[in-house]
């Protein structure tokens, strides 16, 4: 595995001594995980759901939020209703 | 009078032996006894615990009778409560508070239960002993120095030290199941779908599922009957009808026939555990059921096929923590990429991060098929492989772990072999069929609690606790009391 494009799709900025040892651990994890190559899937259909559900509707009514809370104060950076974030560009 | 079952305390209450005010603070005050040696909390609620057993107090004098009422109960730190933190044991969400109820939590309030705190666990649900808590290792009432198991680890343990008088937990691949094995009580995973996830913080989408961790099956019943049914917040839960479950605690299990999968009693497991299981079973045959051999012939690739498909879910449903909405944001960041990944480097923990990496890996492009795909195939396999068992019998008996309660620190190097004690547990969610933990047996110098499994069809909990219920009442293993 390459560990280093993984952890940048991942958005996690691991450090050396952790690149080192998940590419240990994901070496001996994946090896197990081809076992299943061991089985001949060709005619199996995947589960997406165990109990077959399918998509599920229902009416396009209004209701009430269920608080009166404001998401954005739980934000760890915020000012005038808005997000705040580090520059972009 | 901590040490009630439900219905003990259902009893008290409403004869007017005892208060609710009374109980809830005789389990704060075993909380002060025993919780700087369990650490089974997150933590708690106790101002709030002592009003909610007031007005408990006050129907009951009223004359109204509900299931829960004034009986406390502890939730997994992962199931929301609103205006108090729910941190999911990670450092990520350690100042969060849930802006609303989860579903499970209105229902307990709607049935008068008092909630007394939420209870530790692994972090996001993710791991077998607790110890990859952000805040703390819980400890196992029965052996200090072991652990509760995981990742329900906090409310196996508060139950078998008596800190509430029953709990809920998740389980994933095992969570309510093995703590419950490991701590001496019972463990209920509902079929997925009978319980609304709204507000549980998600894990694994196609696997996770609420239940109850109790003192008896028939709390567990009690507790079921609560919590379950359709939720039109939760889209996934199912449109079923919900039996009375208490009722299935008067079903005669003389006939019925209980499947005994070959391909787990193949010596996978530590000896003295495979005989306090066989043991078990012997029981059961003696209460009058009938035992078959059934085949799971797909058992030796579940946890490959569980660690695939539960990982990439994982690292979807993570990816909404990127330090902008709500939770930790990391403060050494001069742009918005690397806030995120500073963010999610300094606020996941070791065993998140080795999902996270695990999962994104099968997902990406040119891996897809030969990972995911193909797990999501092998778990059809395995669904099949219960359908066809299941056909034979009307229950699934097998143990719920290869060994008793390890040592703090002895399995945290090895992910792998970590992984692969969860081989027992982890099919029922790949199948999405409910399994339950009961207490089967002692093994060791130090008495150390073992679990046997029950596994049902789809929707069929109540198969599971008539059963159940029958082996607690002609054994005394669920009754025994952790040496705390």
């Amino acid at each position: 595995m390459d560990i280093e494009r993984v952890a940048k799709l991942a958005r996690l900025k691991l450090t050396d001594a952790e690149k080192d040892r998940f590419s240990k651990q994901m070496g001996t994890i994946i090896e197990y995980i081809e076992k299943l190559n061991e089985l001949d899937t060709k005619n199996v259909e995947p589960t997406a759901h165990v109990l077959g559900l399918n998509n599920v509707f229902r009416d396009d009514v209004a209701t009430q939020p269920l608080t009166d809370h404001e998401p954005i104060n739980d934000s760890p950076a915020h000012s005038k209703g808005h997000y705040e974030v580090p520059k972009i560009l | 009078m901590h040490r009630t079952t439900i219905t003990q305390a259902r009893e008290l209450l409403h004869s007017k032996k005892l208060s609710s005010v009374q109980l809830t603070e005789a389990v704060f005050a075993r909380i002060d006894a025993v919780e700087d040696k369990v650490q089974a909390f997150a933590h708690l609620m106790r101002e709030k615990a002592i009003e909610q057993a007031k007005a408990a107090d006050a129907r009951i004098a009223k004359g109204e009778d509900l299931p829960l009422l004034g009986v406390p109960i502890a939730l997994k730190d992962l199931i929301c409560t609103q205006g108090s933190r729910t941190t999911c044991a990670s450092k990520i969400l350690d100042q969060f508070v849930a802006p609303y109820n989860a579903t499970v939590v209105n229902r307990l309030q709607a049935a008068g239960a008092v909630i007394v705190g939420k209870t530790n666990m692994d972090e996001f649900a993710m791991g077998s002993s607790n110890e990859n808590s952000s805040q703390h290792p819980t400890m196992n009432p029965w052996a200090l120095d072991r652990v509760p198991g995981g990742s329900s680890g906090g409310s196996a343990a508060a139950v078998a030290s008596h800190e509430c008088i029953a709990a809920l937990g998740s389980d994933t691949g095992g969570s309510i199941r093995q703590p419950a094995a490991f701590c001496g009580v019972t463990g209920l995973k509902p079929t997925y779908g009978r319980v609304s996830r709204f507000g549980l913080v998600a894990f694994a989408s196609s696997l996770d599922q609420i239940g109850p961790i109790t003192k008896s099956v028939a709390d567990a019943a009690t507790l079921l009957n609560v919590i379950g049914g359709k939720d039109k917040q939760d889209s996934t839960s199912a449109n079923v009808p919900l039996p009375d479950f208490t009722k299935s605690l008067s079903q005669d299990v003389k006939g019925m026939k209980l499947g005994i999968p070959k391909e787990y009693f193949t010596g996978g497991m530590q000896p003295e555990v495979e005989k306090a299981v066989q043991e078990s079973i012997r029981i059961l045959e003696s209460l009058g059921m009938q035992t078959v051999e059934v085949s799971l012939p797909h058992l030796d690739y579940a946890v490959a096929a569980y660690y695939i498909i539960a990982c990439a879910e994982a690292s979807t449903n993570l990816s909404r923590y990127d330090g902008v909405k709500y939770g930790y944001r990391s403060a050494k960041s001069d742009n918005l990429v690397n806030m995120y990944e500073n963010t999610r480097e300094e606020g996941f923990g070791e065993e998140v991060k080795r999902r996270i990496i695990l999962g994104t890996f099968v997902l990406s492009s040119g891996y897809y098929d030969a990972y995911y795909l193909k797990g999501q195939k092998v778990r059809t396999l395995i669904k099949q492989d219960f359908e066809n068992a299941l056909e034979k019998c009307d229950v699934i008996a097998s143990p719920v772990t290869p060994y008793p309660a390890f040592k703090l620190g002895e399995k945290m190097d090895d992910p792998l072999q970590m992984y692969l004690a969860d081989i027992y547990t982890i099919s029922a969610n790949l199948a999405g069929i409910p399994a339950m933990s009961i207490p089967c047996g002692f093994v060791g110098t130090e008495d150390l609690p073992v679990g046997l499994q029950l596994m049902g069809k789809h929707f069929d909990e109540a198969n599971l606790i008539a059963v159940g219920h029958k082996f607690q009442q002609a054994t005394d293993f669920h009754t025994k009391q952790a040496p705390i």
